[in-house]
């Protein structure tokens, strides 16, 4: 029999129901091969007791003859940005360590409800800032794949959604929660050769959920094919009205929709995305994808996004700016980290807590963020970029009405190096170039496995589509991983 | 517009944080540096162009105007309110003395 923890979330799930195998079964397997693989600290806290404890309920459901779940007996992995009631939640961060949430996010109480367990929270960058996974206080996470110039060097697993990506590449688990506030589900897939869509803004609950940029974050499922996304993004999809932003939207039936054939639609390949000096491995992969969607039956129309070189940017203003206002809430008084030194005031105490408990990207964040809201220079940065915004998501707007989806690379690279961009906070945020307008817009977006570069590392492919067209945009994607013929995984050195 | 080590100073005041004379001298650069690449905006035309409120149209709902209304949220939760808190004390947050 095929390797438990080499299967995906639909063949776990109809295995559960049909009895091949247990819930419990697979839980112990993936407990297992979690607990082998702590050199890529995918992983912040481990709970293989929560996944036992999810099978055991699941396999006796299914012994009384009850209806089971639409992900009942696959164990995921939990980004740690989900507050999870009795354990731990720290948004990789040392000022929320400790922090023991009394409550459940809402997308993490649906997957429960429909029989996933828990095998751990899991890794990424403090409060989701960072494209590589290396501003975790609890270390970075090693990505499972390696060049393939025969050395060692440790490869960045992308980011925010760094432990998500790196453990369902590593096969530590068939899918993941992640979040993106401009590219943090898409850039990580796509280093790490899995796939994972950013539904449009809304559809899934922020209820719960560590915010960072509040008009931007957005969950979203992360896992091995196009079909294991529709299944968890049905799950974690849907209105709730304890999130003001939450659509108002039955939630379709993106799995049973799941159709590759791309007659009929439009493809459109934005021009302002082909750069000067993008990456030649990158510009073939595109050039590939264009190919298998015409194979599919799409017609392909060039478009033009005309603001897109202002996308990124726009986001450096207005992330950090939520961002700075969100973060406002750790002070050392409510939860989490208290630094009170000796003779010290309130005043004292707050900035003593923050300074101690935030990481330095953080901090660079919250200081922009202050900044370009200040008395004096709102309008020239806040005012400015929002406006900016608008063209943006116009841009998109007016290209929707002579395409159904466009289509283009997801990062402008493969994976680096951990290390090769950290000293440079440009560099790295230059990595989100072809993330950004898509959050930006609030549109849905995916990444799907292309292909190897040279050096033996994934690319991805990016498909971006209409608000609330998610069908679309799977469809597109599954048009893609049918001719991509992606089966390359990476060895294990862990 | 670029920012000099008193701006510096002044930002993290504001942002309650607290910074050595190292850290700053390490940060006005590098802030002058995103600043300076953000400054590009400068050059898009945004005549009659409205900031962006709510990138997807949506509708601010109002819950029912009673006690309750969200038990989870709506009240009646202090010992859970307070469990992650520093410094609890007799059903509340404690802080160092404001007042003198």
């Amino acid at each position: 029999m095929t390797n438990i923890t080499d299967l995906t979330v639909a063949a776990i799930r109809d295995g559960v129901a049909a009895g091949t195998f247990s819930a419990v079964e697979v839980a112990e397997a993936f407990n297992a091969r979690v607990a082998a693989a702590q050199a890529l600290n995918a992983f912040i806290v481990t709970t293989p007791d929560a996944a036992l404890d999810a099978a055991r309920k699941v396999d006796g459901m299914r012994a009384a003859g009850n209806a089971l779940g639409k992900l009942a007996g696959v164990p995921i992995g939990m980004k740690d940005l989900f507050a999870t009631r009795g354990v731990q939640t720290t948004a990789a961060s040392h000022i929320l360590e400790g922090f023991t949430p009394q409550y459940e996010s809402t997308v993490s109480q649906k997957l429960w409800d429909a029989g996933a367990g828990m095998l751990g929270k899991l890794n990424l960058d403090q409060f989701a800032m960072g494209s590589s996974n290396e501003t975790s206080y609890f270390g970075n996470v090693i990505s499972p794949w390696r060049r393939s110039d025969g050395g060692n060097t440790a490869m960045a697993p992308g980011g925010s959604s760094g432990g998500s990506s790196a453990a369902i590449a590593a096969r530590l688990c068939p899918a993941a929660t992640g979040t993106d506030t401009g590219g943090s589900i898409r850039q990580p897939a796509a280093f790490t050769g899995i796939s994972g869509i950013k539904p449009t803004y809304g559809r899934c609950s922020r209820w719960g959920i560590v915010a960072f940029a509040s008009s931007l974050d957005q969950a979203g499922p992360m896992a091995r094919d196009v079909r294991d996304c529709a299944i968890m993004l049905e799950v974690m999809a849907g209105f709730d009205p304890k999130d003001s932003t939450s659509l108002d939207l039955a939630v379709p039936a993106w799995e049973a929709g799941l159709n590759g054939d791309m007659k009929g639609k439009k493809v459109g390949i934005p021009k302002e995305y082909r750069v000067d000096g993008l990456d030649a491995d990158v510009a073939k992969s595109w050039d590939d994808g264009i190919a298998w969607l015409k194979d599919a039956g799409a017609e392909i129309v060039e478009i033009s996004l005309p603001h897109t070189k202002y996308a990124l940017p726009a986001y450096y203003i207005i992330a950090p700016a939520e961002a700075s206002s969100n973060l406002a809430r750790y002070d050392g008084v409510r939860y989490g980290l208290r630094d009170l030194p000796d003779g010290a005031n309130l005043q004292d105490m707050y900035a003593a807590t923050r300074a101690a408990g935030f990481g330095a990207e953080v901090k660079r964040r919250i200081l922009i963020g202050t900044y370009v809201l200040s008395a004096g220079f709102y309008d020239a940065y806040y005012t400015q970029a929002q406006k900016v915004r608008t063209l943006i998501a116009r841009d998109f707007e007016l290209a929707f009405q002579h395409c159904d989806v466009i289509l283009a690379p997801t990062a402008p690279t493969a994976a680096f190096g951990l290390g090769e961009k950290s000293a440079d906070p440009l560099a790295m945020y230059l990595n989100d170039v072809f993330a950004v307008p898509a959050s930006l817009a609030g549109l849905p977006a995916m990444s799907v496995p292309a292909g190897l570069n040279r050096e033996g590392l994934p690319l991805g492919l990016q498909i971006v589509g209409r608000p609330f067209d998610e069908q679309g945009v799977l469809n597109a994607g599954l048009a893609i991983e049918a001719r991509a013929g992606f089966t390359a995984k990476p060895e294990q050195w862990w | 517009m670029s920012v000099d080590t008193a701006t510096v100073a002044k930002i993290a005041s504001l942002a309650r944080l607290k910074v050595s004379a190292g850290e700053l001298e390490a940060m006005v650069p590098e802030l002058n540096g995103i600043l300076a690449w953000v400054e590009q905006l400068g050059e898009v035309d945004v005549t009659g162009v409205e900031p962006m409120t709510a990138v997807i149209p949506n509708t601010l709902r109002l819950r029912a105007d009673v006690i309750n209304a969200d038990p989870l949220t709506g009240g009646d939760v202090r010992d859970a309110v307070l469990a992650n808190a520093p410094a609890a004390e007799h059903g509340f947050f404690g802080v160092p003395k404001v007042i003198e």
